[in-house]
């Protein structure tokens, strides 16, 4: 199964790809936070991808000396916090977003810089 | 068997990112990625990561879907159709997808998938595991790394989360632009299940189950996948869940915006309170050693303090953002 060692990598680089397209070419504001949270799945991914030890467990000790073998613990911290973060600043993205729709009617980002233009 | 399954499970995440992006009903594509966060999660699961597992499912599956949920309510939910189709664009594509290859090429210099010599698990991982047993004295490693060995960076994290819940309310909350809809009100617009008796009951009947889970997983962190980040995000959506059943107004009947305003504000003063009684005490910043007398004791108390602390902002900003954005009116 060599062929499919890689493979969550490429999972990972076809994600971030499609998050990317989402966040650069999509007007509906909306649309481009929910393509941004592709993009950080997709990082989170290639994050907790390389913690995996072969033949690994989750790093939790069964007993007192903490024998065996467990995949590293360090991705998963920084991921951990980096979820939590992420759903904030994303509440934070969407706050905006309301705001803006409040003030212009609308949240497709051309028609909003049609109306900046205008006035 | 396990690889199998998470080449499936990769897979699928692939096809629901394209329906995501394919899709121009919003509705649709943020139901979609609820599903994505999700997949996500047992992935994570897959790849020894349960603690990191929990917090996607409650985050990214239950709690981000209903923020997004809640903000369509307030803007749109179909995506406007451009004359003419202009269904793909062709420069984004082309960067997007130059971006893609150039990754994919980078990966075949990576170290496969799973291979104990990698360089990621030569640096500091070998030794976190090494003296977690000796220094901190819990089973889960990740919950020692998260709240001791790197006890500084997470208080950064918390206080990321706090002052992104301090943008939301300032954005969204002032008072004069939130509405106070009556009881009558809220019925006449449909908006809870009230009148739908089959969620409201089984609904109604999961919601102290799933706080007392969440008390589980805030206090059992040390010795199971948990700790505060899952526990806020778990028992958040408990309180959401009870909002969309019964109406935003008997939520915040049940916590009152004031408490959460002080959860918000007293969960980050208790990690950082933690810290400082620290120095106080003779030692460094965070270092909870110098809390007891034996020294992993005080590793103890200090983690459970710190985890209660992040558990306690964590719920907090995310029940003050929910509230904020089910509170404003669609125009």
């Amino acid at each position: 199964m060599e062929f499919l060692a890689l493979y969550n990598y490429w999972v990972f680089a076809v994600l971030l790809l499609i998050g990317l397209y989402a966040v650069v070419a999509k007007v509906n504001l909306v649309k481009r936070l929910i393509g941004l949270s592709i993009f950080q799945g997709a990082v989170f991914l290639l994050y907790i991808s390389m913690d995996k030890v072969e033949g690994g467990t989750a790093p939790i000790f069964q007993t007192a000396d903490g024998a065996g073998v467990f995949s590293n613990p360090l991705p998963q911290v920084l991921i951990l916090t980096a979820i939590v973060v992420g759903i904030a600043t994303t509440a934070l993205g969407l706050a905006v977003v309301v705001r803006i729709r409040e003030e212009y009617g609308t949240v497709e980002e051309d028609v909003i810089e049609d109306m900046d233009a205008d006035s | 068997m396990t690889l199998v399954f998470g080449v499936f499970l990769l897979t699928l995440l692939v096809i629901v990112a394209v329906a995501i992006v394919r899709s121009t009903n919003l509705f649709a594509a943020v139901m979609l990625s609820g599903i994505f966060s999700l997949l996500m999660a047992v992935n994570f699961f897959l790849l020894d990561a349960a603690d990191v597992a929990l917090t996607e499912a409650a985050v990214g599956a239950g709690v981000a879907t209903v923020l997004f949920l809640s903000a369509l309510a307030l803007t749109a939910e179909h995506e406007q159709v451009r004359p003419g189709g202009a269904a793909l664009q062709w420069l984004p594509l082309v960067v997007a997808f130059a971006t893609g290859g150039l990754l994919i090429y980078a990966t075949f210099q990576n170290p496969v998938i799973g291979d104990p010599n990698a360089p990621v698990h030569q640096h500091v991982a070998p030794w976190y595991l090494e003296n977690t047993p000796e220094l901190i004295d819990i089973p889960n490693v990740v919950t020692a790394v998260l709240g001791s060995f790197r006890g500084f960076d997470t208080l950064g994290e918390v206080f990321v989360v706090f002052t992104a819940g301090i943008g939301v309310l300032s954005i969204l909350g002032l008072r004069h632009t939130l509405v106070e809809m009556t009881s009558a009100e809220i019925d006449a617009r449909q908006r809870s299940l009230r009148h739908h008796l089959i969620p409201r009951v089984v609904g109604r009947g999961m919601v102290p189950f799933i706080l007392l889970f969440a008390l589980y997983v805030q206090f059992h962190g040390e010795y199971s996948p948990g700790g505060g980040f899952q526990a806020g995000a778990i028992a958040a959506a408990a309180i959401i869940l009870y909002s969309l059943l019964e109406g935003d107004d008997r939520g915040r009947a049940l916590v009152p915006e004031w408490l959460l305003q002080i959860m918000v504000a007293s969960g980050a003063l208790l990690f950082g309170g933690v810290g400082v009684v620290c120095m106080l005490l003779g030692g460094s910043f965070l270092d909870y050693s110098v809390l007891a007398e034996v020294p992993s004791e005080g590793q103890h108390l200090g983690l459970l303090l710190i985890e209660l602390g992040v558990g306690i902002t964590v719920s907090g900003v995310l029940l003050t953002v929910f509230h904020a954005f089910a509170r404003r009116a669609s125009r």
